[in-house]
């Protein structure tokens, strides 16, 4: 099954989906969106690193984007600038770097079309491995640090006075979205990323109740718009990584059609509570 | 200043005092730059903070709120929605929830987390007189039942809840501690309040020997005015022993 290119392409594809889903979650609710993109565009200049150094790209893309947001912490706490500005200047900064030192190295012949947009066609069963091996490790820290994280995405200090130590929580959560970067990056490549971590999180918050939920459900859609994208691709032709975010949006689309039944999730209705209605817990 | 179990104490002071900086110091969210604050060890604390958004792309209902920092059994999230009139809540999203809903939803989580101290800072906000009054009592049926400290921080500078055990006025440093009167004591408070009040509510008398002008200086009892108030300058004697919080010594 693995010998087949599409196959390969349909469960890296799906890997990459069942972790992005849950963790573009917290970049929905935390309001990050800019965040992965800042990572995904410094993850150029981890491409370039990588040539230069003759080292694993997953693992210089994952080294940059880590630097990256240390760097965001430490200007976030010394430098006057706003985090939009702050994070617009790491972003293109990385970008720039990362493109000029690329055009350095005459004897390096890249696809850099491959890095932007990606060639989920092209994956290897190394490539299949890194992304379920390391997709697993980054879903049970995840899992492991849920309760502190959610907790601090909701309330800050309230979190921390009740014991939950959000600021280890943070930096587990930035090297999560470094390592996601890295190792989705050759999928969608790095223009499309932030498009995976949001879109199906997005369409998965008009069904969800609770935040566990949101993000089983944000990891289905996701994994639903890698198998409608890259079939659609292979029908029409079209380019594999933008058609899988065309069939993310898609479903985000269908997800805000209206819907009379869910009427009481959509957060513009209150819900009716009946005083009488011995709500059971849970 | 400390917290014993047991013990009930209300912070009060103008905007801006540092009531609110107290309470996140007893907390551990701040570090004190003078001083120290103290915790107990394995403190097991709850915190009604003063402002909390939820932001509108959070699906999160009150049952599942309940549970934000630790696991809380069926039975003790019930007991504590039951105790705060809010069972009926358990399915809304939190954000849907009005302000007096809502202040008994945090009241109700911190309390099923069964807390050895208890911070709540303006608990009554956006709450009506009835509500305020009922809202008094719970605190201290709550603390009763746990024999938590309670730290509470009061939005109004004379009227107290009556439990308290201890008031203590800030404006940058304790101005004056002491104990309330209770409404019910007097004839006059009584007409004021009205007789629902009068188990509820306790008037709390200030006795500063200085006063905080607008510019920040500080005119004391003998007429003289300083820049800032300090336990040296020789004008007063107040307690500057700073945040000693702990519900220390032998909570349980």
């Amino acid at each position: 099954m693995l010998d087949d290119f599409f196959s390969r392409a349909l469960i890296a594809g799906a890997g990459v989906a069942l972790v992005v889903g849950p963790l573009g979650c917290f970049i929905v609710w935390r309001r990050l969106a800019y965040f992965g993109d800042t990572l995904s565009h410094a993850a150029l200049l981890g491409v370039a690193l990588a040539f230069l150094f003759e080292v694993n790209i997953t693992l210089a893309v994952f080294a940059v984007s880590v630097f990256v947001s240390l760097a965001l912490l430490l200007l976030q706490k010394r430098a006057t600038l706003s985090a939009d500005a702050l994070l617009g200047l790491l972003a293109h900064s990385a970008l720039a770097v990362g493109l000029v030192a690329l055009a350095f190295m005459t004897w390096v012949r890249v696809d850099l079309m491959g890095f932007l947009f990606g060639d989920i066609l092209a994956v290897t069963r190394t490539d299949i491995a890194t992304i379920w091996v390391g997709g697993a490790i980054v879903l049970l820290a995840l899992a492991y640090i849920w309760r502190s994280l959610f907790a601090a995405t909701v309330n800050v200090e309230l979190a921390q006075a009740e014991g939950m130590r959000p600021e280890r929580a943070n930096l587990v959560f930035m090297l999560l979205m470094a390592a996601v970067i890295a190792i989705s990056m050759k999928i969608v490549g790095v223009l499309l990323i932030t498009a995976l971590l949001i879109i199906p999180a997005a369409a998965a918050r008009r069904f969800a109740s609770g935040p566990e939920q949101m993000a089983v459900l944000s990891a289905v859609i996701g994994v639903a718009a890698v198998f409608g994208g890259l079939f659609g691709s292979l029908e029409w032709d079209t380019p594999a990584g933008p058609s899988i975010v065309v069939a993310a949006l898609g479903l985000f689309v269908i997800s805000i059609l209206p819907m009379p039944k869910l009427s009481s999730n959509d957060g513009t209705v209150k819900q009716s509570n009946e005083p009488n209605a011995k709500g059971s817990h849970r | 200043m400390t917290v014993e179990p047991g013990e009930i104490v209300t912070l009060i002071g103008p905007n801006g005092s540092g009531k609110s900086t107290t309470a996140k110091m007893a907390l551990g969210i701040f570090s004190p730059n003078e001083g120290n604050a103290v915790q107990r060890p394995n403190l097991r604390v709850g915190y009604v903070p003063q402002k909390l958004a939820i932001d509108w792309t959070l699906p999160l209902t009150v049952a599942r709120f309940m549970t934000l920092t630790g696991k809380v059994g069926k039975m003790d999230a019930a007991e504590a929605m039951a105790a705060t009139e809010t069972t009926h809540l358990a399915k809304s999203e939190v954000r849907t929830l009005s302000g007096g809903e809502f202040q008994r939803v945090l009241l109700a989580r911190a309390m099923a987390c069964k807390p050895d101290l208890l911070v709540l800072d303006e608990p009554v906000q956006g709450v009506d007189f009835n509500g305020e009054i009922a809202l008094y009592d719970l605190i201290s049926k709550i603390r009763d039942e746990l024999n938590c400290g309670v730290l509470l921080i009061s939005h109004d500078l004379h009227v107290v809840m009556a439990a308290t055990d201890r008031v203590i006025c800030l404006n940058g440093h304790v101005c004056c501690s002491g104990t309330p009167t209770n409404v019910a004591s007097s004839a006059e408070y009584k007409a004021l309040f009205g007789s629902r009040a009068t188990a509820g509510l306790a008037i709390y008398e200030h006795s500063h020997d200085h006063e905080h002008l607008p510019d920040g200086r500080v005119l004391h009892s003998d007429g003289s005015v300083t820049d800032h108030c300090h336990p040296d300058d020789g004008h007063h004697s107040h307690d500057h022993a700073d945040q000693e919080d702990g519900a220390s010594a032998n909570a349980r």
